[in-house]
């Protein structure tokens, strides 16, 4: 007997430690996953963070006449001409009066981002009384600057793996302790469209171009797939044509997203000749693609309404159609548009088919129309991320941010929408 | 007339209409003093209206717009003198394209001044024929809607006709998700038939070389290129076993653990987190890998002292492993929820373990849906593009080093579209190639994992 107790004792004992095993590892599972989502958040958030803020550089800027006016003619087209980069080397070779080398004067002047010649003209358009004056002015670096100024660890790399030389290190370091140097908002980050320039490029264009292009989707889209939900939902006969119509949504929601690129190609270019690269052709594609998702989700919200208002309206007199359209579609409004701003937040988040169509062009100027070219907020995303330039990597993590942010926000309303305004029955 | 002052004239003549079909209606109800009236509530007789005057006018201009190119291509090709013709070797569709290549404010000097009044005959064209279009249809909506007007009497029932248009429209709209499948399926075998008539099918299906960047121009010695797929699909497979054996076992643990063993609170808290991953889009997924992972792979790599790829299979793949756990786990999830707990009690009532259960009743039961939801997430994987266009390489290796750098099917297709707008050489014809085959692929595989769920479902339900 004790033989046999013994044994199972054993075997319960090894049971037991097997079964906390087991339980260990779906945890182990479970930790993994969450790791590698805050993994992915704070790595993108430690290097978008840096792209918010820009390096701006004290110069006291003398508006020689000489330069900019030299006719003391007054005009704007003259002052607009003017050599305005001139000035700006002037004003940072102040600084060094030891520098002579022509060269070292061109790397000098290049401290300066080249977008500050605008800066200095819209000044001067304001105030035609600056000319011959001198004033001190923060003048917006160049990104090769802001790189070393946001990781000052480079300047104790050896010199051929730091972007600028011994002698530029040395002037930067020389701005760095006279407090000529600082960190302010990165306002061309939110106010810009892509540039080649990494301190003048931003997200505003691209965002413009989202928006165009996602309105052009919810205007196809969510109509038609209301329009299908409910026919399919309440109104079909079960035939073999709606249960066609039932494999190819079902299909079509998990066809892979680029053969929806080539469908745009192949249809929407090559055939209808609409615009490359315009909002009205990445929108009707994201809106083939979202198709299935409003659909689905108008299906389940429609299931969702009881049968008993069904039943009272037809007592009432209503026809089949008007107790759809009058009372059941109605009361299923708030599923159905938690389901639209999913669909919509998967569309802004795709960029695989807006390739194929050509948004994946360098456009410098925000869209105006849904027929002019314009990329979106992923497409810009990978533009910048292919560029080589050091300055984009952190516009790149800064854009990521601001299109997680916009996804938390939509997926915040849709969330808001289902507390707030679903009924359970 | 511009397309705005059409759209507002469209608008504004469709609220009249309605308001006065509608009035109509009223005024003679209000004129019968005794027997019937309208069969029907007067707003539906200002409804009908309206859709007899708003479909005409835009069908005929849904149609318009498709075939309104081919028109004036046409029209142009008719005015093309003939020693221009000839001058460009007979093809009428090169002019074509030169005519449109021409910017009329900023005329290239030394262009034909034949070339620049075929521009300019084009121009007007495009202008003048739709002012005149818009005018046509705006009557035809016109005419149609007057019909309806007069239509109005006791004998017409107007909800009946409005309805049967109605649904009419809603079944064109469900529709559409078979004309989508019809599109794609043709736009990529037609693509496809001209590419393999340049390349024979079974030189793509099992050649063992890619390298179609040398196809560019003609006069080169290996104009043709090599086009055989074998390295893509198995990089693309490779790619794919990674991100699986990422996403498996830990989705799949999750999912055991979410449903058998957490509480409802953390469940609650678990299950949306998990959900989150699924939400971030692949272009993010696709940055972390080629920034994040990628080179600390390849330190990692270096401080044990061998070199791998800065683009190696193993970063993609991984990452999209992490982006496809969400799918297995909620999938799992559902099919380890719908297993009868009658089984569950079953077992535990006979004296085995928690885990003993899980592993020798639950998953076995389970696993038919299990393996649905597996095959779903590769093909989710075999068609995920930003990540590996993003952190994978280019250059077909046929290679199982997962270290080395390989291509997939759906790179390929981008960078043999992306920037290119000719399609007639083999080049941007073989994405078509690959696009067709990697429809294919997942559409079988989606309609197996389909079918075998939904039988799973029906056993237990």
């Amino acid at each position: 007997m004790t033989k046999n107790f013994e044994k199972i004792n054993d075997s319960l004992i090894k049971r037991q430690r097997s079964e906390k095993n087991f339980k260990l590892f779906g945890l182990i599972g479970i930790i993994c996953a969450v790791s590698f989502l805050i993994i992915i958040l704070t790595s993108i958030i430690i290097e978008g963070k840096k792209a918010f803020v820009s390096t701006y550089i004290k110069l006291e800027v003398f508006f020689d006449s000489k330069i900019i006016d030299p006719d003391n003619t007054k005009e704007d087209s003259v002052i607009k001409s003017a050599n305005f980069n001139q000035i700006i080397t002037k004003s940072i070779l102040e600084n060094f009066p030891e520098v002579t080398d022509r060269k070292e004067k061109i790397k000098l002047s290049t401290f300066i981002s080249s977008s500050a010649e605008d800066e200095l003209i819209k000044l001067i358009m304001l105030d035609k009384a600056l000319i011959d004056q001198k004033k001190e002015l923060w003048l917006l670096a160049s990104s090769t600057i802001d790189v070393i100024h946001k990781n000052p660890e480079m300047l104790n790399f050896p010199e051929d793996e730091r972007l600028i030389d011994d002698k530029e290190s040395k002037w930067f370091q020389w701005f760095l302790s006279e407090e000529k140097i600082k960190f302010s908002t990165n306002k061309n980050f939110f106010s810009n469209a892509d540039s080649t320039e990494p301190e003048q490029a931003g997200i505003w264009g691209a965002f413009v171009g989202s928006f165009l292009t996602l309105f052009v989707t919810l205007i196809l889209s969510f109509p038609i797939a209301v329009a299908a939900g409910a026919f399919l939902e309440e109104l079909a006969p079960k035939n073999k044509f709606t249960d066609f119509i039932e494999v190819n949504i079902n299909n079509l929601a998990a066809v892979p997203s680029i053969i929806f690129g080539l469908l745009g190609l192949a249809i929407f270019l090559n055939v209808m000749h609409l615009p490359r690269s315009a909002p009205i052709v990445g929108g009707m594609v994201l809106a083939l693609m979202t198709l299935p998702t409003i659909i689905i989700a108008t299906r389940a919200s429609l299931r969702a309404v009881p049968p008993s208002i069904r039943e009272a309206a037809i007592g009432l007199g209503a026809t089949k159609f008007q107790t759809v359209t009058h009372h059941v579609l109605p009361l299923s409004m708030p599923g159905i548009s938690t389901g639209t701003i999913i669909g919509m937040s998967q569309a802004l988040g795709e960029s695989a088919p807006l390739l194929m169509i050509g948004m994946v062009a360098f456009i410098v100027d925000s869209p105006g129309s849904i027929f002019d070219s314009a990329t979106v907020l992923p497409v810009q995303i990978y533009l910048w991320k292919s560029t080589a330039a050091r300055g984009f990597v952190e516009l790149t993590a800064a854009g990521v941010m601001v299109l997680l942010s916009f996804l938390v926000l939509m997926n915040t309303i849709a969330v808001y929408i289902r507390y707030k305004f679903e009924k359970k029955w | 007339m511009g397309f705005w002052a059409f759209f507002i004239i469209f608008a504004s003549s469709a609220f009249f209409l309605q308001w006065y079909a509608t009035n109509k209606a009223l005024r003679f109800n209000a004129s019968i003093e005794e027997g019937p009236k309208l069969p029907s509530l007067p707003q539906y007789y200002g409804l009908f209206t309206l859709l007899w005057f708003i479909i005409p006018i835009l069908s005929t201009f849904l149609i318009w717009t498709i075939f309104k190119p081919f028109l004036i291509d046409y029209l142009v090709i008719q005015k093309i003198p003939v020693n221009l013709l000839n001058s460009f070797g007979g093809n009428p569709s090169l002019i074509l394209s030169t005519i449109k290549a021409i910017n009329l404010q900023n005329i290239f000097p030394g262009t034909k001044q034949e070339l620049i009044d075929l521009a300019k005959y084009m121009n007007e064209l495009k202008y003048s024929t739709s002012s005149l279009f818009y005018i046509a249809i705006l009557s035809l909506g016109l005419i149609g809607s007057s019909f309806t007007l007069k239509k109005i009497s006791s004998r017409f029932r107007a909800r009946q006709s409005v309805e049967s248009v109605n649904i009419k429209l809603l079944i064109f709209c469900s529709t559409i998700a078979i004309l989508t499948t019809i599109g794609i399926v043709f736009s990529l075998i037609f693509e496809a038939i001209r590419f393999f008539e340049q390349i024979p099918f079974f030189d793509f299906l099992f050649g063992l070389s890619w390298s179609p960047q040398t196809a560019i121009r003609e006069d080169q010695v290996a104009s043709s290129g090599a086009f055989g797929a074998i390295p893509i699909f198995s990089g693309t497979l490779l790619i794919t076993v990674i991100a699986m054996s990422v996403s498996i076992p830990v989705g799949l643990l999750s999912a055991i653990y979410l449903s058998e063993y957490a509480t409802n609170n953390l469940r609650a808290f678990l299950k949306p987190i998990l959900e989150i991953l699924a939400g971030v889009p692949t272009v993010v997924y696709g940055f972390f890998a080629a920034i994040t992972v990628g080179p600390f792979l390849k330190g990692l790599a270096d401080s044990f002292g061998f070199s791998i790829a800065s683009e190696s299979a193993i970063a993609a793949g991984g990452v999209m492993g992490i982006m496809i756990i969400p799918f297995i786990s909620s999938l799992s999830d559902d099919v380890i929820n719908s297993v009868p707990n009658s089984l569950r009690d079953g077992s535990l009532a006979m004296g085995a373990t928690k885990s003993e259960t899980i592993k020798k009743v639950i998953l076995p039961a389970a696993l038919p849906g299990i393996v649905g939801a597996i095959l779903l997430a590769v093909s989710r994987a075999i068609g995920e593009t930003m990540i590996v266009v993003m952190a994978a390489g280019i250059a077909a290796n046929l290679t199982a080093n997962p270290f080395d750098s390989v291509t997939t099917v759906t790179v390929q297709i981008v960078t043999l579209l992306v920037g290119d707008q000719e399609f007639d050489s083999p080049k941007t014809l073989a994405a078509f190639a690959l696009g067709i085959t990697l429809f294919f692929v997942t559409l079988v595989l989606n309609l197996y994992a389909l079918k075998i769920v939904k039988k799973y479902r029906e056993k237990y339900d």
